[in-house]
C-alpha cells in the first residue's frame, strides 16, 4: 500500500446494532484529504449505516471518530456540518419549487437586518458553482424544477461544498444519470478531490469506481473486506500481460481483472490475496 | 472549500441570464418566456377581473343599477374584503399542501368572542385580545393535531367544522344574534376615509412601489434596467390614481346629507396585513422555509428546518388573519350570528386562492394573488345580480339573480382556474 499521509476522517472498530441485527463489525473507514475514496457493497452491506453513523444520524454502539487527527464525538447531523462533513443523498433533497440560490442557502440563509439578503447569496452560488466550473445553468434563478438530472445533481453537490466543507459524501451520484451527465459529474467529483476535499463516492457502477476514484473500501456483510488504493487492485503480473497484449490490448485487460476482483470482493468478501480470511466470513 | 478565492473565475462560467444586459424587450421576451413555461403569476386573475369587469359594465349598462359605479365599487370592495382575509390565511396553510376547512368558522368564533366580549362591557382592546387569543387556540389545536399526532389536515379540520360551528353556536345561544355596537369596529367596514386619506392611501402605494422598483434598478442596472422599473411604475400608478379621482367623488345618493367619499377604510386595512404578511413570506427565512416545507417537506427537514413547527405555525397564522376575516364579517353586518363564517364562505376563501394561482398541492402561490381572486370571485357575487334577467346570444332566457346561476357561475370560473393550474403544472413537466 502506497503512502498517502494523514487522513482527514477515520473510523476505528465501529459496531452498530439494530436490536438483534449487527449491521456494523469493527468496520475501519478512513478518508483522505484531495483523494476519491469510494465506498462500495451490496445492497445490505452497511454502506448506508456506515455513512448515517458518521453524520450522526445514528448513533453508534461503540468505535471511535477522529478527524484530522483529534478524536471528535458526532452526536447528530449539526455536529458533522459544523465539522465541515456533508452528505449528498440520492434523492438529492431539493425542492422544487425554489429556485437555486434558495436551495443552496435552505436553512443557513443569509440574513441582513433581520431579511433576507439575496444579493448576497446569488453572488456567493455564482461563485460556488462558477469555481466547479459549472457552466450549464443560465440563471441562479432557475427553478430546480426546470433542471436535467445532471444539473440537479451539480446544484445539490455545489450546496455541499458551499460551507467551507472538507468531507463530502455522494450517494449514487450517477444512478440516474444519462452518459454526458455521468461524465459532468464525475468530473466534478474528480475536481472536488483535486481541491482538497476527502470525497466519498458511494457507487454500484465498477467504471466509475475505477476511473475516479483513488481509493475503495470494499463492505461485505457489514464488515470492511477490503480497504486499499486503486492501484492495489492491479493484477501482480500486469507487466507480464502488457508485454503479451501490447499497451492498448494490455490495459484493458488489467482494467477487466481489476473490476473481477473489485466485483469478488463485493459479493464474496475476498479476492487473491487481500479480503476477509475464510474464518471471518 | 473557499468561495471567495474564485471570485475572479465568476466569469468562466456561463450565467447568460444573469449577467446579460437586459433592455425592455428582452424583458419582456423573458417574462414571455416565463410565461409559456407555465409561470402564469398574477395573469390568470388580473385578465379574469378584466373580463368579468367589461362583461358586466357591459351588460348592466342600460340597468337602474349599474355594475360600473361608484356606489358599486365601494359595495364590491366591501363584499370582498372578508373572503379575501380568509382566503389569505388559508393561503398559508395551501403551501404546506395541507388544507384548513373549518377556517371559516374559525372567523365566526373570533368574531363571537369579539361581539360577546363587548357586549359584556369590555373595552375593545381586552375584546381584541381575547377573540384573536381564542383564534390562536383554535390553529393551536388543529396545528398540534396536524404537526404532532400526524392527523391528516383534511381530517382535523373536518371535524373541527363541528367543533368550531358548535363553539360559535353557543357563544351565540340557539338562534341568537349578538349585535355589535362598537363604532370603531363597525367603521371598519362602513366609514369612508374622505379624499385627503385616500389621496395619502394613493401616494403612499405609489410611493413604496416607486421606492423598491428604483431599488432594484439602482442594485442591478443591467439586470433590471431603468425603462422596465419604469413602464412597471406607469402600469401601477395610472390604475391607483385613477381608482383615488373616482372613489374621491361623493358616492351618496343625491337626496342623503351624509357624505360618502374616499376608499373604505378596510383598503388600507386589507392593503397593510397583505403587505406585512407578504414580506413575512418573501424575505424573512421563515418564509422561505414554508415555501420549502410545501415544495419538500424531506428536503426541508434535512436543512436543518423544523418542519413541525413551521406545520404548527403555519395553521395558527391561517387562524389569525382569518379571525381578522371574522372581525370584518361582524363589521360589515353589525352583529354576529350562528351562521357566521358558514354557508360558502370557506369555498370562495380557498376559491379565491385558487384562482390566485396558488396550488393545491403546496410550494407555490403568493397572499396577493389571494387578493385579486378574492375580488374576483366577489365581483361575480356582485355583478350577476345587477345583470337579472337576460337573454345572452340571444336564445337563453336566464335570470342570473338566481341564487344558482350565482353558484353555478362561481363554480364554472373555479373549475377555469384550476384547470390553468393543471395546465401549467403539465407545461412545467
Amino acid at each position: 500500500m502506497t503512502e498517502i499521509g494523514t487522513p482527514i476522517l477515520e473510523l476505528l472498530g465501529v459496531n452498530k446494532s439494530f436490536g438483534p441485527v449487527h449491521v456494523l463489525h469493527d468496520v475501519d473507514f478512513r478518508v483522505y484529504p484531495g483523494k476519491v475514496t469510494a465506498l462500495v457493497g451490496d445492497n445490505g452491506a452497511g454502506k448506508s449505516t456506515l455513512i448515517k453513523c458518521v453524520t450522526g444520524i445514528y448513533p453508534t454502539d461503540s468505535g471511535d471518530f477522529h478527524f484530522e487527527g483529534k478524536p471528535i464525538s458526532v452526536k447528530g447531523p449539526k455536529d458533522a456540518a459544523a465539522l465541515g462533513i456533508e452528505v449528498v443523498y440520492q434523492d438529492l433533497a431539493l425542492c422544487d419549487n425554489l429556485d437555486i440560490v434558495q436551495n443552496m442557502f435552505l436553512g443557513r440563509e443569509q440574513k441582513r437586518s433581520g431579511f433576507l439578503d439575496e444579493r448576497t447569496m446569488e453572488r456567493k452560488a455564482r461563485e460556488t458553482l462558477a469555481s466547479l466550473s459549472v457552466r450549464t445553468v443560465k440563471s441562479v434563478r432557475t427553478p430546480v424544477s426546470s433542471l436535467s438530472g445532471g444539473q440537479r445533481q451539480t446544484v445539490a453537490i455545489a450546496k455541499a461544498v458551499l460551507w467551507n466543507s472538507r468531507v463530502v459524501m455522494l450517494d449514487e451520484p450517477t444512478a440516474a444519470l444519462g452518459v454526458a451527465q455521468t461524465r459532468q459529474v464525475l468530473d466534478l467529483v474528480r475536481r472536488l478531490a483535486d481541491q482538497g476535499l476527502g470525497v466519498v463516492l458511494i457507487s454500484h457502477n465498477m467504471n466509475d469506481v475505477l476511473e475516479v476514484a483513488d481509493r475503495v473500501c470494499a463492505m461485505y456483510l457489514g464488515r470492511v473486506a477490503a480497504d486499499a488504493a486503486i492501484s492495489d487492485l492491479r493484477p501482480t503480473d500486469a507487466d507480464q500481460i502488457i508485454a503479451e497484449l501490447g499497451a492498448v490490448g494490455g490495459a484493458a485487460e488489467i482494467k477487466d481483472r481489476s473490476r473481477k476482483r473489485l466485483v469478488d470482493l463485493i459479493t464474496s468478501g475476498r479476492s487473491g490475496d487481500i479480503g476477509l480470511q475464510a474464518a471471518e466470513v | 472549500m473557499n468561495t471567495t478565492e474564485s471570485s475572479g473565475s465568476t466569469a468562466a462560467s456561463d450565467f447568460a441570464l444573469d449577467t446579460q444586459k437586459q433592455d425592455l424587450g428582452s424583458f419582456v421576451r423573458n417574462y414571455a418566456a416565463r410565461l409559456k413555461g407555465g409561470e402564469l403569476g398574477l395573469l390568470p386573475a388580473m385578465i379574469s377581473i378584466f373580463v368579468l369587469g367589461s362583461l358586466f359594465t357591459y351588460a348592466t349598462q342600460s340597468r337602474s343599477g349599474k355594475f360600473f359605479s361608484l356606489f358599486n365599487g365601494a359595495n364590491l370592495v366591501q363584499q370582498a374584503a372578508a373572503v379575501i382575509m380568509i382566503s389569505v390565511g388559508v393561503t398559508f396553510v395551501l403551501l404546506l399542501g395541507e388544507i384548513d376547512l373549518a377556517a371559516g368558522w374559525t372567523a365566526g368564533v373570533t368574531a363571537g368572542v369579539l361581539v360577546t366580549a363587548l357586549r359584556d362591557g369590555r373595552p375593545l382592546i381586552v375584546a381584541a385580545l381575547m377573540s384573536f387569543g381564542a383564534a390562536m387556540l383554535l390553529g393551536l389545536f388543529t396545528g398540534y393535531m396536524v404537526a404532532k399526532i400526524g392527523i391528516p389536515s383534511f381530517v382535523v379540520t373536518l371535524a373541527n367544522f363541528l367543533i368550531f360551528q358548535g363553539i360559535l353556536l353557543l357563544i351565540t345561544g340557539e338562534g341568537g344574534t349578538v349585535q355589535l355596537s362598537d363604532k370603531t369596529v363597525r367603521a371598519i367596514m362602513n366609514k369612508n376615509m374622505g379624499v385627503l386619506g385616500s389621496w395619502i392611501l394613493a401616494v403612499l402605494v405609489i410611493g413604496t412601489f416607486v421606492w423598491s422598483e428604483f431599488r432594484k434598478a439602482q442594485r442591478d442596472p443591467a439586470g433590471y434596467p431603468l425603462p422596465v422599473a419604469v413602464s412597471k411604475i406607469i402600469a401601477v400608478a395610472i390604475p391607483v390614481l385613477g381608482l383615488t379621482l373616482i372613489f374621491s367623488r361623493n358616492r351618496a345618493f343625491s337626496n342623503s346629507t351624509v357624505k360618502l367619499v374616499g376608499y373604505p377604510i378596510v383598503v388600507p386595512v386589507v392593503l397593510a396585513i397583505v403587505s406585512v404578511l407578504t414580506l413575512l413570506l418573501t424575505r424573512t427565512a421563515y418564509g422561505r422555509h414554508l415555501y420549502a416545507t410545501g415544495g419538500n417537506t424531506e428536503a426541508a427537514r434535512r436543512a436543518g428546518i423544523n418542519v413541525e413547527m413551521i406545520r404548527l405555525s403555519a395553521f395558527v397564522m391561517c387562524a389569525l388573519v382569518a379571525g381578522f376575516g371574522g372581525w370584518l364579517l361582524a363589521s360589515r353586518s353589525g352583529s354576529v350570528d350562528p351562521q357566521m363564517g358558514g354557508n360558502d364562505t370557506l369555498l370562495r376563501a380557498v376559491g379565491a386562492a385558487v384562482i390566485g394561482g396558488t396550488s393545491l398541492f403546496g410550494g407555490k402561490g403568493r397572499l396577493p394573488n389571494a387578493l385579486l381572486g378574492g375580488l374576483a370571485l366577489a365581483m361575480i357575487e356582485n355583478g350577476l345580480p345587477l345583470v337579472g334577467k337576460a337573454v345572452p346570444f340571444g336564445i337563453f332566457h336566464v335570470d342570473f339573480n338566481k341564487s344558482g346561476v350565482k353558484y353555478m357561475a362561481s363554480g364554472l370560473i373555479l373549475f377555469l382556474a384550476a384547470s390553468l393550474d393543471a395546465l401549467s403544472r403539465k407545461r412545467k413537466g
